[in-house]
């Protein structure tokens, strides 16, 4: 009996110390999985190329964090919520999942990140736009890194209504981000003294926008805003093109990238306003890591990175340093490093992870050159502004996020 | 589907295969590997499967036993998830009230649409049902209770009977488990009642059963709305199970692999779309790795299948037991 | 003013498509008795091989305009000879399942090699531009669509009504054994009736090909509006599919004009009134 309680005694004694050893790195290796459209209209501009610039940054990063192996999976959501949700949880369940990064498409995000708050995971948000995953659906283990609707519907909306662009119809895509960013630009439109004359919603990967393009046109509006993304904007600009709508009403881009402009190829894209987070040929660091990512093995297309890409990157970089500051990958401690430290890199030139999860950062309000502007492939885009942190992004008062206590 | 070559569990009973003694045993050790099973098995496979059986099970109804090929089973299955899902989550109702009013409205649906669809048959009959399927897919894309392409997301599971939480890994299992067996139940008494054998009786000779003084129409329908209400049944408790209820359930593609399912199985046979849920879903969740090449092999099975192997697995087995009686 | 047009011929061109693949369809159950459930696929496959011939080896729209539904043709020659025939002596729905089946072969494999993203095909030169009549602006390639879709339409439609070979096919349709007897090779009849009604809706898919993306979904939806076309038309007529296809076009057309929400669903809820009112549907009748 005695001796039981002494072995029980010392068991006890050294759980803790054993426990801490072990859950240093959680089952021995640290586990990133990329979810994300492979194969879909979102692929371009995430898809592969996102897997990529998580595996470049594991790379550059050695491998390995606090000795620990660190692993890349990669699977396609096939842009459906249902997918994902369950991919999530076989993630989380069976492959020892730490963190899901990337998320196209605002419904897959809202289909995972809630499973990942219930097994205390950390998702990284790329590819998704919707305002409210750092705001009224903000969750402790979720940070939303690369842009937001607030964003595009500020940097683009104010602009265009400031040249003269003040009445606008939207086409919109029939989910929550092309919904929600409808709404977003709505308001800084009004708020900047435009009107809003109607919308059409469409199917996500519609084919035909002729009969939403006629309601557009009917509508008399000055601008059409684009309230939708990956292949749906490229078919809304064309089909607008091919119906002669195009030289008297605008089309506005609320979320264009630069995959995008390139399979449009500047003649049809050319003048078109948008906001960006990232642009390659902003200065030297993004000049050389971008041409590192294009000219790199797996890169197939020989793209140049997309917002995304570049902001998984930096991203998964913050990342690994944050649980090599910690010396564990225990969600709750990463996530409070992540969000203590500034990140400074060629994404992000000192931008903060707010208490929200929102990383705000200086983004860029471009416009697309004509053919006789451009140097080359890929040189696309003239830089009009470059918007700081503070105006870029919603202030973590007007997230209104439940976790942050006023 | 006259003349398709389906082996009567009766030629079998008169054959001795099958006595009653058996039959309750081969039923209760069913029974028995089912309630042990998620003790082996990760169960929210096993509760997938079970809603998936229950669902080939009730359209088995109609195109084993009444003959009469339904392409927008998918409707029922996704309209009572969508509206039990709704009613969990937004209006706070219990889980059993939720079930009930999902299956209440595909049973409704099931009223509507069988009403129109049995004016024709035969082929018209497949094409309309798959039309009508396709008008309620739209409008669930449409309407907001079911947030559209994003789908119906965090759907609470409740309690059982107010008591015994769902959330843990066995509750949830037994409950679904339990729905099984009484959705199971009433469609094996439907199939042995008298209602039964007229259904057959105009699956082999629909003139023949209309001469006799049948009003085939009407038995037709109710069918129908037997089937649709357990469809519908199945489909409200997967929404509960998985917590949430997507465009998926209510697409065509569902519709055609239901059909699969019961064609794998055997269709025309109690135990055939349970066999056929299992294999396809299991073919779904452990080739998920390959991709976009799952639609390709499903398709595969669906060709062969139809080819070559029209009486699936169970029709099968009852072949084999005919010649080689034990 | 300018809307409704607008929309009318956006439902003028959706109708050409769906009287094309509801005429080849028509064709198909009247001779062969099965329902091709794959006929929205090879739609498809007939928009891919165009544009697998301009990206890959330059063969471009107006050879494409015939190669590819020749193609398509071919491929259901095949799918006719190796497994269709196999299952003329049973039910007809086996004949639906069949190609159901093959349906999802065929999507899950282009999806597989080219993703679910639209391939986008340029509308070939001569055709681009358009015109503004005043009320509306007239893309010169929709209103090429629009008009080749009704002239091939109406070119079967003589065929299989006012020749000889129409009259050995709708012989075919009523009595096979007679005309087998009278020494016509029906087989063989069945299986080009099969060839000839799948490059019809290959030949639809490269008209649409430069209106639509070309995507492995393209197809998928459509064959089930096409479906409701020919409940409501009755697959009796020839005619009556021509008619109901362009009908039910600019119906839609017109919904959009009214009532966006609805135009989606407005076919099917015409099905569900023309079967209350005439189960047989508008041109057909009850066998």
């Amino acid at each position: 009996m005695k001796r039981l309680a002494t072995l029980a005694l010392s068991a006890l004694l050294l759980l803790p110390a054993a426990g801490r050893a072990a859950d240093k790195v959680s089952d021995g290796v640290v586990k990133i999985g990329v979810l994300t459209d492979m194969t879909g209209f979102y692929s371009d501009l995430s898809g592969p190329g996102s897997v990529l610039a998580v595996r470049m940054a594991v790379d550059d990063f050695g491998g390995k964090v606090l000795g620990k192996p660190v692993q890349v999976i990669g699977a396609d959501h096939q842009n459906k919520a249902d997918i994902a949700s369950a991919t999530a949880r076989k993630w989380f369940d069976e492959e020892k999942v730490d963190a899901i990064v990337d998320l196209p498409n605002s419904g897959t995000g809202f289909a995972v990140v809630p499973v990942a708050t219930e097994k205390k995971r950390v998702t990284i948000l790329s590819t998704t736009a919707t305002t409210a995953f750092t705001g009224e659906k903000c969750t402790p283990y979720n940070i939303h890194y690369t842009y937001n609707n607030w964003m595009l519907a500020n940097g683009t909306g104010r602009e265009v209504v400031k040249q003269g662009g003040d009445t606008w119809f939207f086409i919109t895509a029939d989910y929550v981000f092309g919904k929600s960013l409808e709404s977003d630009t709505s308001d800084v439109v009004k708020a900047s003294g435009g009107k809003v004359l109607g919308f059409a919603r469409h199917p996500q990967n519609s084919s035909d926008f002729s009969s939403y393009l006629l309601q557009a046109q009917a509508s008399g509006a000055k601008v059409i805003g684009m309230a939708n993304a990956g292949g749906d904007t490229i078919n809304t600009i064309k089909q607008a093109k091919e119906f002669g709508i195009t030289p008297k009403q605008t089309l506005a881009g609320l979320l264009v990238f630069i995959s995008d402009v390139h399979s449009l190829g500047l003649d049809i894209a050319k003048g078109m306003y948008l906001t960006t987070s990232f642009y390659w040929d902003t200065d030297d660091q993004t000049r050389a890591w971008s041409k590192k990512f294009q000219a790199h093995p797996d890169n197939k297309k020989k793209a140049m990175p997309t917002m995304t890409q570049a902001g998984l990157y930096s991203a998964t970089m913050h990342y690994l340093k944050a649980i090599q500051a910690v010396g564990a990958d225990d969600a709750d401690a990463v996530i409070a490093k992540m969000k203590a430290t500034p990140v400074n890199d060629f994404f992000s030139r000192g931008g903060v992870i707010g208490p929200d999860g929102l990383h705000r950062h200086e983004s860029f309000l471009v416009q697309v050159k004509s053919p006789a502007e451009s140097k080359g492939p890929w040189d696309y885009y003239k830089i009009l502004k470059r918007i700081p942190a503070a105006e870029a992004f919603p202030s973590v008062e007007a997230q209104k996020c439940p976790l942050v206590k006023k | 589907m006259s003349g398709t070559g389906i082996h009567e569990p009766r030629t079998l009973i008169r054959m001795g295969v099958i006595t009653p003694r058996r039959k309750a045993i081969f039923f209760a050790v069913m029974a028995g590997l089912g309630a042990l099973a998620p003790f082996a098995v990760y169960p929210v496979f096993l509760m997938n499967v079970l809603c998936m059986a229950l669902f080939a099970s009730a359209f088995n109804l109609l195109l084993g036993y009444t003959g009469l090929l339904s392409f927008g089973h998918a409707a029922f299955l996704g309209s009572a998830g969508y509206v039990t899902g709704h009613a969990l989550k937004v209006w706070g109702w219990p889980t059993e009230a939720g079930i009930l009013l999902g299956t209440l409205v595909a049973t409704v649906l099931g009223l509507v649409i069988g009403g129109l669809a049995i004016r024709r048959s035969g082929i018209y009959f497949a094409m309309i049902t798959l039309g009508f399927a396709q008008m309620i897919y739209f409008v669930a894309v449409q309407l907001p209770f079911t947030g559209g392409e994003d789908g119906l997301q965090g759907i609470p599971r409740g309690k059982a009977l107010g008591l015994f939480p769902l959330e843990g890994r066995y509750a949830m299992y037994y409950f679904v488990y339990v729905v099984f067996l009484l959705g199971f139940y009433v469609i094996y008494r439907t199939i042995h009642s008298p209602f039964g054998h007229v259904l057959r009786s105009i699956r082999e000779n629909e003139p023949r059963a209309l001469s006799l003084g049948y009003d085939v129409d009407r038995y037709k329908l109710v069918a129908f709305v037997i089937s649709a209400g357990l469809a519908g049944l199945a489909g409200a408790t997967k929404a509960v199970v998985l917590q949430f209820e997507t465009l998926t359930d209510v697409h065509w593609h569902k519709s055609g692999e239901v059909v699969l399912m019961t064609l794998l199985g055997g269709m025309g046979t109690v135990m055939g779309p349970s066999a056929g849920a299992l294999i396809v879903v299991a073919m779904e969740n452990y080739l998920s790795g390959f991709g976009d090449w799952v639609t390709v092999i499903i398709g595969c099975v669906f060709v062969v299948g139809v080819l070559a192997f029209r009486r699936g697995f169970v029709g099968e087995a009852a072949r084999l037991l005919k010649s080689f009686p034990i | 003013m300018q809307a409704l047009f607008g929309q009318l011929l956006v439902g003028l061109i959706n109708g050409s498509f769906y009287a094309l693949l509801s005429l080849g369809l028509s064709i198909i159950f009247g001779l062969v008795n099965v329902v091709n459930f794959a006929h929205g696929a090879l739609y498809m496959t007939g928009a891919f091989f165009a544009w697998i011939g301009l990206s890959s080896l330059g063969i471009g729209y107006w050879p494409a305009l015939l190669l590819s539904p020749l193609a398509v043709g071919v491929l259901g020659v095949v799918v006719e000879r190796t497994m269709l025939r196999r299952l003329y002596q049973l039910d007809n729905l086996y004949g639906l399942l069949l190609t159901f089946g093959l349906t999802l072969i065929i999507e899950g494999l282009f999806h597989h090699q080219y993703g679910n993203s639209g391939n986008s095909f340029p509308v070939p030169e001569a055709l681009q531009g358009g015109s503004n009549l005043g009320f509306m602006y007239l893309p010169k390639y929709r209103a090429w669509v629009v008009l080749v879709s009704l002239l091939v339409c109406f070119a079967s439609w003589f065929v299989i009504e006012r020749t000889k070979l129409g009259a050995y096919l709708r012989a075919g349709t009523e009595n096979p054994r007679l005309l087998q007897a009278f020494g016509v090779n029906v087989p063989l009849m069945m299986t080009l009736t099969f060839g000839f009604g799948v490059a019809l809706a290959g030949f639809a898919g490269v008209m649409a090909a430069p209106i639509y993306q070309v995507s492995p979904s393209m197809g998928s939806s459509l064959i089930i509006v096409v479906f409701a076309v020919v409940v409501i038309g009755g697959m009796g007529s020839i005619f009556g599919s021509i008619v109901t296809g362009v009908g039910l076009g600019l119906v839609e057309g017109l919904t959009k004009y009214l009532y966006p929400p609805a135009a989606a669903t407005v076919v099917f809820a015409i099905m569900a009134v023309v079967l209350l009112l005439r189960p047989a549907g508008l041109f057909g009748r009850e066998k």
